[in-house]
């Protein structure tokens, strides 16, 4: 049995598979403590709660993995072949239900921890006197509507859809209520006031992604989706695409900017001076180095 | 008489064509299957590496494309997936070994259904011809991903290159693959229920043969709604009907006819094929990892009926779990609630095959064999893939990660490369079976370390710069401001892309070097193992036991019995394996 005897239990080996194991699980560790890479600084107490819950999910993931990834490195160091024999045993049914009670409780537990805050997002609509945004996504833009001073949105048909004409939403602006529409490129809301998403895309499915928000939406065609989120710092953030889109899929992205209250009242008291707004918006980034 | 209990004993075909081209013998099947997988590995990996080039370098030359357009990578990627995920994972865990072994291990000389067998090869092989016609189609490739989401996939070029032929062309090729998979499931179904030796009894089965039966059930249930749905996709592409397209969708500025489909149902049965799909890939691994761990630790599968009742609980929950795809998905957020604590739930079986692998070793006497060391480097992937999977099976935690970099760590680690290592753990310990040489231990040991830890170098830094929140699926990371300063992490991923290709080049290598110049397999049973397939020759004749039947006295993993003669007691000898000729198995 030259085959399988000869140096197969040698030291090198099972020390070279174990100091790998023991390195693997020391970096993995330190680049997620140390936080080397990490989540943008959250721009609200939603993305607050669910970077907690990913605390907690990282705890017990690195506690498993930490004992798991080290074990085996354990047994192999431990139990490589020295001329031994092999203890016999089919197993054992008090361990077995043991590390099964162990992991329901674990996982399940953790997976209930983490319905408060998708309740929070989901279950519970946008509050009365929130905002109303209407975004939809085409390829490869996004389009911000609001509804202006009159609090409501004109009507819209995909028959009227004409962006070589300016107008991409096809907004009917024979309806009054469209007169005062404001569409846009460029996202703006005012901190601290609770902005009520209505998602839509023309064409293809996308996804509202912005990091700091911990936010992230598909917008799908021939559904109307409604969620809601909260601007809580100022600053502009990154909006882009998150489900493959066609060929331009990783060019799709613009920006949400939160602002003073009342600065935003004054952006949106007219399309023109929004359009302002955003031309210095843009200036403003184009000029910066 | 056995050949009342064997009726599928058929004679041994005459000349080349029936011997190796149109063989209805498993064995050929089997090798067929790995082959293709094999070419197809590596089409895979040249695609993933022009990716990785393009990610780090967008305005280079590469080979084949000059400077590569955003729908060329899509394309690339979508292809890559395919590949990987149908011809290659797919493939060669379940229909090549399974193939190969699962009858032997049986006792059995064939598979119940042979012709069928064989016309579910030369499916799968015309699948695999089909999707790579794709390429050479005006247009090219798709650009859809491996998922084809509508409507991007349903409405044809004018959302984007690829989306014509070559859309339809990777419809067709799924859909034929379907076909072949569930011909493939149903002969090893009834192979595994009807062809069983005497005395071996379900609880008597090899962990390797639980897991292409359990396998093959998943198959049956997911490849079936796959193949209704392509079929559907096709009618909404070519026949004016609208199962996926809603109406009013506006593309390019043409206003299309369709109305009344759903976006979300494509995505429902495509995910009701494609989460089983990942346990079709790794069930097989698990049950090579099992049989491998016990062989050279000399012990018995530590709690062998739990990991029985784990892989069936796996396959169950498995088919239950698709929804955790559709959390950011525009799906009802209360049956979220519902995906998510039985995707949670998924996790307590697969932590317990996890503690079972670990018990099996504790104690052992470890043999550090190429395949062993593959099948160790597959419980730790098992483990580090696992555990990312509960970030995402939480819906909030998902929302940051969801189409990120993190999912695609996650996935390539537990599905890829896992199964990977199951595969290759399954090709060092079953090739001197398979070829009657050996592979070279030592060039086997440089694949793996070099593959160990390349892998890991690869995919463990995608997840973190998923939590940064790079979106996946992009072309270019010059666009959005927050990605230049993950760069250097893509360049890194490069270079362990790099290295770990070359380190497959070693296999390929050993591979057909051994095949002729390998150390010859003189023993039968080289490993000193209990199953039936290290009872017949290297490589075994065409009826396997040569019409003699084996009897089964015992369960499959008996060593280091306490008083027997030598360290294994092989299934089929009689007697408690003390006497004198208790080792006597050749």
């Amino acid at each position: 049995m030259a085959q399988n005897r000869s140096g197969l239990g040698s030291g090198w080996v099972a020390a070279a598979f174990a100091l790998i194991l023991i390195l693997l699980t020391f970096s993995t560790i330190y680049i997620f403590v140390g936080r080397v890479w990490w989540f943008p600084e959250p721009a609200n107490s939603f993305a607050e709660a669910i970077d907690k819950q990913f605390g907690r999910t990282l705890f017990i993931t690195g506690v498993v993995f930490f004992f798991a990834q080290l074990g085996l490195a354990y047994v192999i160091w431990r139990y490589r072949d020295r001329g031994q024999r092999a203890h016999y045993s089919h197993g054992n049914n008090v361990l077995e239900v043991l590390w099964t009670s162990a992991t329901i409780i674990l996982f399940l537990g953790l997976g209930i921890a983490a319905e408060r805050a998708w309740a929070s997002l989901h279950f519970q609509g946008a509050s009365l006197g929130a905002l109303p945004v209407e975004i939809t996504g085409k390829q490869f833009q996004w389009y911000f509507r609001y509804p202006g001073q009159d609090g409501q949105f004109g009507r819209t048909a995909p028959e009227l859809i004409d962006a070589a004409v300016g107008n991409p939403l096809g907004v009917d602006y024979d309806d009054p209520a469209a007169q005062d529409d404001i569409v846009s490129q460029l996202m703006a809301v005012p901190r601290n006031q609770e902005i009520e998403v209505i998602l839509r895309s023309q064409d293809v499915t996308h996804s509202f992604f912005v990091r700091e928000l911990r936010f992230k939406q598909d917008a799908v065609p021939g559904m109307t989706i409604r969620l809601h989120f909260r601007g809580e710092k100022l600053g502009a953030y990154d909006i882009v695409c998150a489900e493959l889109c066609g060929q331009s899929h990783y060019d799709m992205n613009t920006k949400l900017v939160v602002m003073p209250p009342d600065e935003f009242n004054r952006i949106v008291s007219s399309q023109d001076e929004y359009y302002k707004w955003e031309d210095e918006f843009n200036t403003d980034v184009e000029d910066r180095p | 008489m056995a050949t009342e209990a064997h009726p599928v004993v058929h004679e041994a075909p005459k000349g080349f064509l029936w011997k190796y081209i149109f063989s209805v013998d498993h064995k050929v099947i089997g090798i067929q299957y790995y082959l293709l997988a094999l070419v197809a590995v590596f089409v895979g990996i040249f695609l993933s590496l022009l990716m990785r080039l393009h990610l780090v370098w967008p305005s280079a030359e590469l080979p084949f494309f000059g400077k590569m357009t955003p729908e060329q990578y899509l394309a690339l990627m979508t292809m890559h997936g395919t590949i990987m995920v149908f011809f290659v994972l797919t493939t060669a865990p379940q229909s090549g070994f399974g193939n190969y072994f699962l009858p032997i291990q049986i006792g059995a000389p064939d598979m119940a259904f042979p012709r069928l067998n064989m016309l579910s090869f030369w499916f799968t092989f015309l699948a695999f011809v089909v999707l790579v016609a794709a390429f050479f189609v005006t247009g090219g490739a798709p650009i859809s991903g491996w998922t084809a989401y509508v409507p991007l996939s349903a409405v044809g070029e004018i959302a984007g290159s690829g989306l014509g032929l070559g859309q339809s062309l990777w419809i067709i090729s799924i859909a034929i693959f379907a076909g072949a998979s569930l011909m493939g499931a149903l002969n090893f179904i009834t192979t595994t229920l009807d062809l069983r030796t005497k005395g071996m009894s379900l609880f008597r089965m090899p962990l390797t043969v639980w897991a292409w039966f359990i396998t093959a059930i998943l198959a049956l249930l997911a490849f079936a709604v796959l193949l209704a749905a392509g079929i559907l996709l096709l009618l909404d592409r070519h026949a004016g009907t609208s199962f996926f397209i809603p109406g009013g969708l506006v593309i390019t500025g043409k206003l299309l006819p369709h109305q009344g489909g759903s976006p979300l149902l494509w995505q429902h049965l495509f995910w009701f094929f494609g989460h089983p799909e990942v346990y079709i890939s790794i069930l097989p691994g698990m049950g090579v990892t099992s049989h491998i761990l016990a062989t050279f630790a000399r012990k018995p599968v530590f709690g062998y009926r739990a990991m029985v009742y784990a892989i069936c609980a796996i396959a169950l929950l498995g088919l239950s779990v698709w929804g955790h795809h559709m959390f950011t998905s525009g799906m009802s957020p209360y049956s979220a609630f519902a995906f998510s604590l039985l995707t949670m739930s998924i996790g307590v079986p697969s932590a317990i095959k996890t503690f079972n692998w670990l018990g099996t070793l504790w104690g052992g006497q470890i043999r550090f064999t190429v395949a062993m060391l593959f099948a160790l480097g597959f419980v730790s992937l098992f483990v580090t893939g696992g555990l990312s999977g509960l970030f995402l099976a939480q819906p909030a935690v998902d929302l940051p990660l969801h189409d990120t970099y993190f999912v695609v760590g996650h996935f390539h680690l537990i599905m890829g490369v896992a199964a990977i290592f199951g595969i290759f753990a399954a090709t060092y310990y079953w090739f001197p079976k398979m070829f009657g040489r050996f592979l070279s231990e030592p060039l086997g040991k440089a694949h793996f370390w070099l593959t160990f830890i390349g892998v890991y170098a690869i995919f463990m830094p995608m997840h973190f710069i998923g939590l940064s929140g790079h979106p996946r699926r992009y072309s270019e990371t010059t666009a959005v401001p927050f990605l230049g300063e993950l760069d250097p992490v893509h360049y890194f991923m490069t270079m362990a892309a790099f290295m770990t290709a070359a380190a497959q080049l070693i296999f390929v290598f050993n591979f057909f070097w051994s095949l002729w110049r390998g150390k010859k397999a003189v023993e039968l049973n080289p490993w000193e193992a209990t199953t039936l397939e290290w009872t017949v020759p290297s490589p075994p004749p065409h009826d396997n036991f040569l019409g003699r039947y084996p009897v089964i006295y015992r369960g499959p993993y008996e060593y280091s019995v306490p008083g027997a003669e030598k360290d294994f007691v092989p299934q089929h000898l009689p007697g408690d394996g003390r006497g004198p000729g208790a080792s006597a198995s050749q």
